[in-house]
């Protein structure tokens, strides 16, 4: 009862929100790259908020189900196929037991997100089912996931109402134009207004240096005033750090929790997303706005998440059909 | 009112700036205001992250926004509240020194010119504050190092450091609690974990703590290993002033 993995592709884990409440101890808190893409995972099969799912980088892996479950699959467009056969992204899948669920290339974004309707029985550590690679703790084994590994599901199978409306028409990485809107950092007056000027105005460049830990950025040096060093201090996710070669590092899930170079800013919650599925030499900008705008923004994508909700829990058209056939019968007899 | 600024760190953080250098009585400030902010169990407060000289907040923005989480932290600043310094744990950690156990003795000796019992002496003759943790799990940023024994990093650092080895860099000591590459000067070893998964508290030791390095034999070292291992090893704790 549980899901197999017949390849594993190149970076797959098991994720969920994140170790937070540890960080004071120098533990870092990993989670999900893409929360945005988690998330939605998750709303399409009424799971839990924090529920741990797959993610996968670059390639996705190849798995077989021991039993049956339902799943959705989210973030970048790598073309999931069941059996060989087409299957949609940002939808519910009923899988059989003995199914095969692969994909093949990447079309768009560079992560991808699996989530199940069974839950994935993974142990919780110190309050999340995350993977931490550097204490190897969390998630399958407290590694990434390899060839022929199993994993077991927590429950047998859940009934989910209004299955067939449980799809959303998203398309979320395919855009070329990549702005990262930020909040100005903690250390911003460690740079010249110069140096500020051309971080804001220029385009940067994903390099192949990306990973779970951080992004790193080639493109205009940054002017900072005597030293970008700082005495250290403690890192939030997103957090743009500028060491003394003046090349932005973004700072994702995996980031070590303290750290001793400046921070010029910090890429806003709901844009963190768009650059975990940015990929090599992708152009980005980044563009200035303030905490009041940022956290409006993520309030505003909570409320897209419920017009999402009501959307699955809304009878799809086919049975909305059979429903105005059975008006009419009805009508017949009423006129009777 | 102290000295303290509160900065932006994203729309999910923020962070507290004390005055900045690096100092006991600064990092005995961040300490209280740790203790105090828990105290207050602010709704949407998710994550602290205390370092020498600012403290990192993370707050949930749907629970609690900027404006409304900054002016509660203005007023908590306001309040004086003094660490009595009674109240901090002095934890001792056994070592082993010198020897396949401190590979790099001799380099902290010579560069000190020093002989290799004086750097222990010197090591071990004081407590050192835990002004923060970070970069590992557990992985204590100390203070206050006998300048005569300060060395320089090793040029080329090793792939592999084993966990428990105690070492130097320059103005740091410190002990490293999982394997690790590593570029610090090793001068012995401690045979307990402050770093265990597997233990109810995986960590034993915060910001704010004292760690005092005991000097023990070959032969000690090897038996409180197996108390470690067998899981019937008490840590020895002070409380500091005592």
């Amino acid at each position: 009862m549980g899901v197999r993995v017949l390849k594993s592709g190149i970076m797959t884990t098991v994720q969920d929100l994140g170790r937070t409440g540890y960080q004071s101890q120098g533990f870092s808190v990993s989670g999900v790259m893409d929360v945005r893409s988690f998330k939605i995972a998750n709303l399409l099969l009424d799971n839990p908020e924090n529920e741990a799912v797959i993610e996968f980088t670059l390639m996705g892996p190849t798995l077989e189900f021991t039993s049956e479950t339902i799943i959705a699959i989210t973030g970048g467009d790598f073309q999931p196929h069941v059996n060989g056969n087409p299957v949609k992204m940002y939808t519910a899948i009923y899988m059989k037991k003995g199914d095969i669920l692969s994909f093949k290339g990447c079309r768009s974004g560079s992560r991808g997100y699996i989530a199940f309707s069974s839950y994935l029985d993974i142990p919780v550590v110190m309050g999340s089912r995350s993977t931490n690679l550097k204490c190897g703790i969390g998630g399958f084994k407290g590694r990434r996931l390899m060839d022929g590994d199993l994993i077991m599901f927590r429950i047998k199978r859940r009934y989910l109402p209004y299955f067939l409306s449980r799809s959303l028409d998203l398309d979320e990485f395919s855009s070329d134009e990549v702005t990262l809107r930020v909040v100005m950092g903690p250390q911003k007056s460690k740079f010249t207004k110069e140096g500020i000027e051309t971080f804001l105005n220029s385009e940067y460049t994903v390099t192949s240096e990306f990973d779970r830990m951080g992004c790193r950025l080639e493109g205009p040096f940054i002017a900072y005033k005597d030293t970008s060093d700082i005495i250290s201090d403690g890192i939030a996710f997103g957090a743009v750090q500028v060491p003394s070669h003046g090349k932005p590092i973004i700072l994702l899930a995996d980031r070590q929790t303290t750290g001793g170079y400046a921070k010029i800013a910090n890429v806003i919650s709901v844009d963190i997303p768009k650059l975990a599925q940015c990929r090599t030499d992708q152009k980005i900008r980044f563009k200035q706005v303030t905490v009041d705008a940022a956290q409006k923004l993520m309030l505003k994508e909570e409320k897209e998440f419920s017009s999402f909700r009501e959307k699955i829990y809304t009878p799809c058209k086919e049975v909305l059909e059979c429903r105005l056939v059975a008006k009419r019968i009805g009508k017949l007899f009423a006129d009777k | 009112m102290k000295k303290a600024k509160i900065l932006t760190a994203g729309d999910s953080a923020l962070l507290i700036e004390f005055e900045q250098k690096i100092a006991p009585e600064i990092n005995a400030q961040i300490t209280a205001f740790v203790h105090l902010l828990k105290e207050q169990h602010i709704e949407g407060v998710t994550d602290l992250i205390p370092a020498f000289a600012s403290l990192l907040i993370n707050y949930d923005p749907r629970v609690i926004g900027y404006k409304d989480l900054k002016a509660r932290i203005e007023e908590l600043l306001k309040i004086e509240v003094s660490e009595e310094a009674s109240e901090a744990r002095v934890f001792e950690i056994p070592v082993c020194y010198g020897g396949e156990y401190g590979p790099d003795i001799a380099n902290i000796a010579e560069n000190a010119g020093l002989s290799e019992q004086e750097v222990i002496d010197i090591h071990c003759s004081k407590d050192y504050l835990i002004y923060m943790l970070g970069f590992l799990p557990g992985f204590v940023y100390l203070g206050g190092l006998d300048e005569r024994i300060h060395t320089p990093r090793l040029a080329n650092p090793r792939i592999s450091i084993p966990a428990g080895s105690v070492g130097i860099a320059a103005s740091q000591t410190g002990i490293y609690p999982l394997n690790s590459p590593g570029g610090w000067q090793l001068l012995g070893m401690t045979p307990v974990k402050t770093y265990d998964p597997e233990r109810e508290t995986p960590i034993l030791v915060e910001a704010g703590d004292y760690i005092r390095f005991v000097p023990v034999t070959e032969e000690e070292f090897l038996k409180i290993k197996k108390q470690v291992d067998d899981g019937t090893y008490e840590y020895v704790v002070h409380r500091k002033g005592e």
